[in-house]
């Protein structure tokens, strides 16, 4: 699978509103560019064009601006993250509920880890 | 602070991922585990951005307090609020402490138990940052750990490391490099450096900028 610079800059032209300066998008945190990068890799696998992206991000956007969102740029990942989770399961990728699945082992490695230990996902945290 | 001052500040006993994280890894082990994504691949494409994700903010932090002094005695004072002034909150709830380098004493920050690091302003940690050998060298070694990265100090100068806590980040505020009297901000922030507000490195000489 290729994701590199290129295939990051196509997706920052093909993302309406995206924060990006004049080499690429621009992140504020490591969760953001970790969005961005799940995005190019499901691209780059086929997964969906630029153009249904667009169409789903620039419509969750929408969404959360009638929803009073204040539309500053901080949230934008916000919308980008909620895009990619309706997108997956829209195209069968997975399901929102193994989605919330996933989220509560994560939350619940999360919790017996230390702090200072990476955490990582078991089989028990899903029971 | 050298070293380890963890039992003040990691006193929660569990790590904390905020919901978005949460939903984030979740997405992430399901595309990993379908063979969607490759976790090395998507590291590599994080590493290109990690010099642009955000260093600029420190920067502007660090120049200004170069050029006006009432800021940098805020900054010094209270760092979380003096950043704020520009907009740069922490968003997670961080408490910021700037720390001068002077003559004297040359500062390095390590987080020896992770990689809690100030986002906000530094945007995303290097690689090195979060290895074990950097993580354990530098509270050990800290001289060598310059030395690996280029940076020789006199004998003189004092080096003191400060241990990062998922409460307490720390940013180095780096010497003025002298030869700049008169520069503005924007030319300032020309010769700040991600590793010199690490204090693994040192700002940029006027020399070294057109």
């Amino acid at each position: 699978m290729a994701i590199g610079p290129q295939q990051a800059m196509r997706a920052a032209i093909a993302a309406p509103g995206i924060p990006r300066d004049a080499d690429g998008p621009v992140f504020r945190e490591p969760w953001e560019a970790r969005a961005f990068a799940m995005a190019l890799a499901l691209h780059e696998a086929g997964v969906f064009t630029w153009k249904e992206w667009a169409e789903a991000l620039g419509a969750e956007i929408k969404r959360a601006q009638a929803k009073g969102d204040p539309d500053t740029g901080e949230t934008y990942y916000q919308h980008w993250l909620a895009t990619l989770e309706a997108l997956v399961a829209a195209k069968g990728v997975t399901t929102l509920d193994n989605l919330q699945r996933y989220r509560d082992a994560w939350d619940h490695a999360a919790d017996r880890t230390p702090h200072g230990k990476p955490i990582e996902l078991t089989p028990g945290d899903f029971e | 602070m050298t070293g380890h001052d963890h039992d003040r500040h990691h006193d929660h006993d569990h790590s904390e991922l905020s919901e978005t994280e949460l939903r984030v890894r979740a997405l992430e082990s399901i595309l990993t585990e379908k063979e969607y994504v490759d976790p090395v691949s998507l590291d590599l494409l994080i590493e290109l951005y990690e010099k642009k994700i955000g260093p600029r903010n420190g920067v502007r932090v660090v120049a200004k307090a170069w050029s006006d002094p009432d800021y940098r005695a805020r900054l010094l004072k209270d760092a979380t609020s003096a950043i704020s002034e520009l907009d740069y909150s922490g968003r997670q709830g961080e408490h910021m402490v700037v720390i001068e380098n002077t003559p004297e004493q040359h500062n390095m920050v390590v987080c020896t138990l992770c990689s809690c690091y100030p986002h906000p302003v530094l945007g995303l940690p290097p690689v090195w940052y979060k290895s074990a050998p950097y993580r354990s060298r530098a509270v050990a070694d800290p001289r060598g750990v310059l030395k690996d990265f280029g940076v020789t100090l006199p004998d003189t100068t004092k080096i003191r490391v400060w241990d990062s806590t998922a409460e307490i980040r720390y940013l180095v505020l780096p010497m003025r490099p002298e030869g700049t009297e008169g520069w503005s901000e924007d030319q300032l922030g020309e010769l700040v450096t991600r590793d010199s507000m690490i204090g693994t490195g040192l700002p940029r000489q006027p020399g070294e900028v057109a």
